[in-house]
């Protein structure tokens, strides 16, 4: 055991030390899309932290929600000669022109959080998350909660129309749907904010008897969630209990409701969509290794037996 | 001459309202069950003036700058400011009276700003508003560094949450500042002053009125009912979230005044018909909520009732709508009822 343990501890130890010898002096470009969520803040800061970990220096863009400005800002990279380029592309249309000059110029360029439309040879990878996977692991955390007891679900989608409400509604549909004893009985967009969210739960408890026929809640974002678990508070339920609530992002508040008991289960988008890329570009450009074109990052599932408290001080200096 | 406040009670906008809430009543039956919980009221009715508070407030400013032919886009970003500023306050520990009075100030800080470049400088209100409703969110987001900052504050939460008599905390602060503004435009000359500068703004100057400084203050005051809306909003969700709290709600506030009668084109005004104008949108949001629409219909449904509101109420349909119920036409008997009222 002692010396399997030591040949993999010093195995990791020289693959360790290879990609940081060999990352010591590479300068990578950032273009992010802004800072208009905490998840977003959140994965700019792990981003650096990754960078920096990795001995790379980071040089960061932020575009403001602008593709006029990421476009700027990739040709900036290029004119400064970087050894590679992330993106978190703001649309998925338009970067053709850009990319190409990349490509002409040699530097790899990875994407972020979101797919492009363009041909596939124009990037190294993508790292993004799964969103319809996401939906189908809150989905069966539920089916398996509940087991055959009947089960109304009210659910809280983001915004009407976006990729995440879609896929992150798909995928719970899903995995509920072999199951009759859950359904889905009331479905409205909280537009991802916690405001809307709270209100949008207040009506929900209203229409379904003061909230006594409710037996889970399906939020598509925690923001929303956290909104909505005031509100079965202020209804005189006890959330966690008499609701149970599930959500998806693991953003630090879900963690402090949870820490409470006031929420059952989240599902994690994590922040950091840098270290696999950054991962697959060690690996390209030590041997040249191409990676997989699309990485799919873990939609791990936290319950309170997962050390709320303790996931909630290790994100909370994240920037959410 | 009570005479006036009879015809009030049957305005376009009253009818409106009650037409909807009978709409909500009839796709969901229990919209009308007030219950009592908790030491207090408890229902779908007591949702809509409890989440129709904020736009209700911003409305009532924005009434007043309507009023003088302005308009303030900047409200939702002043909102997410002074959420911003609460909020920070609260974390920090800062005593109650400066949690509560330094979001206020900043609100009229921003306030006096629009109306520096209104009044001022003659800069139209629509871009120089424009310039806060902007750069405001992004002071927004600076102060709470893009992070929802939570706090557990129990007089913010209580200003957001609690409740005064049994009614929510927020309609009750919505109720007095109608009340306040209502009385202080008419009782007082300052209502005549407003629509006099709504009307002809040289035509004021030339009569010794002091516009400059009335539009200074009005867009103070506006600032001043964003920034309450903003500490309501903060103090619902126990938190400042820069980007989204008051986002599009400047919009909301502009809607609600011209349901409630206020002409874009300034003069005549009422800042009772704007909060029943905000009553009424909050009303359809509700009734969106409890009826089970999917939501790929809000905004459909939303626009239609709008649509019809206004249409019912427009220059050339109302008239001949009160033709055929025998009355008066509506133009000169609001007129009448808002002078004297």
């Amino acid at each position: 055991m002692n010396i399997f343990r030591t040949l993999a501890l010093s195995a990791s130890m020289m693959v360790l030390g290879c990609s940081t010898a060999l990352a010591a002096n590479l300068t990578i470009g950032f273009s992010q899309i802004g800072s208009e969520s905490g998840w977003r803040a959140a994965e700019t800061s792990v981003t650096k932290a990754e960078a920096e970990k990795r001995g790379i220096k980071l040089k960061f863009a932020d575009a403001q929600q602008k593709q006029e400005n990421q476009i700027k800002a990739i040709r900036g990279f290029i004119a400064q000669g970087v050894d590679a380029i992330l993106v978190a592309p703001v649309v998925a249309t338009g970067w053709e022109n850009v990319l190409t000059e990349a490509k002409e110029a040699k530097i790899p360029v990875i994407l972020l959080d979101r797919g492009i439309d363009a041909p596939k040879d124009l990037y190294l990878t993508s790292v993004a998350s799964d969103q319809v996977k996401e939906g189908r692991v809150a989905g069966e955390w539920l089916v398996k909660t509940v087991g055959s007891k009947p089960c109304k679900v009210v659910e809280l989608q983001g915004t009407v129309g976006s990729t995440p409400a879609i896929n992150r509604k798909k995928g719970f549909e899903e995995a509920i749907a072999g199951q009759k004893n859950i359904s889905i009985v009331r479905s409205q967009t909280g537009d991802f904010t916690r405001a809307k969210g709270k209100e949008v739960m207040e009506g929900f408890l209203k229409a379904e008897n003061g909230g006594k026929d409710i037996c889970a809640m399906y939020a598509h974002n925690d923001d929303m969630a956290v909104g909505g678990i005031q509100a079965i508070k202020d209804a005189g339920l006890k959330p966690g209990k008499d609701i149970l609530v599930v959500s998806i992002d693991a953003v630090p508040d879900i963690f402090q409701a949870m820490a409470a008991g006031e929420a059952n289960a989240t599902v994690e988008l994590t922040p950091n969509m840098a270290g696999p890329a950054l991962d697959a570009l060690a690996a390209f450009l030590k041997d040249k290794k191409q990676p997989e074109k699309f990485i799919i990052t873990e939609s791990k599932l936290y319950t309170p037996a997962d050390d709320p408290k303790g996931e909630y001080e290790r994100r909370k200096g994240l920037g959410y | 001459m009570r005479t006036p406040s009879v015809k009030r009670l049957l305005s376009p906008q009253l009818v409106a309202l009650l037409g909807v809430l009978l709409f909500n009543w009839i796709v969901f039956p229990g919209f009308f069950d007030v219950a009592w919980r908790d030491g207090r009221l408890f229902g779908s009715l007591i949702d809509v003036i409890n989440r129709g508070a904020p736009v209700a407030i911003l409305s009532i400013g924005m009434t007043a700058i309507i009023a003088t032919r302005g308009v303030d886009l900047s409200v939702g970003a002043v909102m997410a400011v002074a959420g911003a500023v609460a909020a920070t306050c609260a974390v920090t520990g800062q005593p109650v009276i400066i949690m509560l009075l330094a979001p206020l100030a900043v609100g009229m800080l921003c306030g006096l700003w629009n109306g520096f470049l209104v009044s001022i400088l003659s800069i139209q209100p629509f871009v120089a508003t424009l310039v806060l409703m902007v750069a405001g969110r992004g002071v927004a987001q600076l102060i709470t560094e893009g992070s929802i900052v939570t706090f557990n504050d129990p007089v913010l939460i209580f200003i957001g949450t609690g409740s005064f008599l049994g009614l929510p905390m927020p309609a009750v602060i919505a109720i007095a500042l109608m009340v306040g503004a209502h009385l202080l435009v008419r009782r007082t000359a300052i209502g005549l002053f407003i629509e006099a500068i709504g009307v002809n703004r040289s035509a004021a100057n030339f009569t010794a009125l002091r516009s400059r400084s009335l539009v200074l203050a009005i867009y103070a005051f506006g600032g001043v009912c964003a920034a309450i809306a903003g500490t309501i909003a903060a103090g619902d969700i126990r938190g400042a979230d820069a980007n989204n709290t008051g986002l599009w709600l400047e919009l909301d506030a502009i809607l609600a005044v011209v349901i409630g009668g206020t002409s874009l084109m300034g003069g005549r005004f009422s800042i009772p018909l704007s909060v029943v104008g905000a009553l009424i949108i909050q009303a359809m949001n509700t009734g969106i909520l409890v009826s089970g629409f999917p939501p790929e219909f809000n905004l459909i449904v939303k626009a239609g009732l709008i649509i019809i509101i206004l249409v019912l109420q427009s220059a050339k349909l109302a008239p001949a709508l009160h033709r055929i119920f025998k009355q008066r036409p509506v133009k000169p008997s609001i007129q009448t009822s808002e002078k004297t009222g």
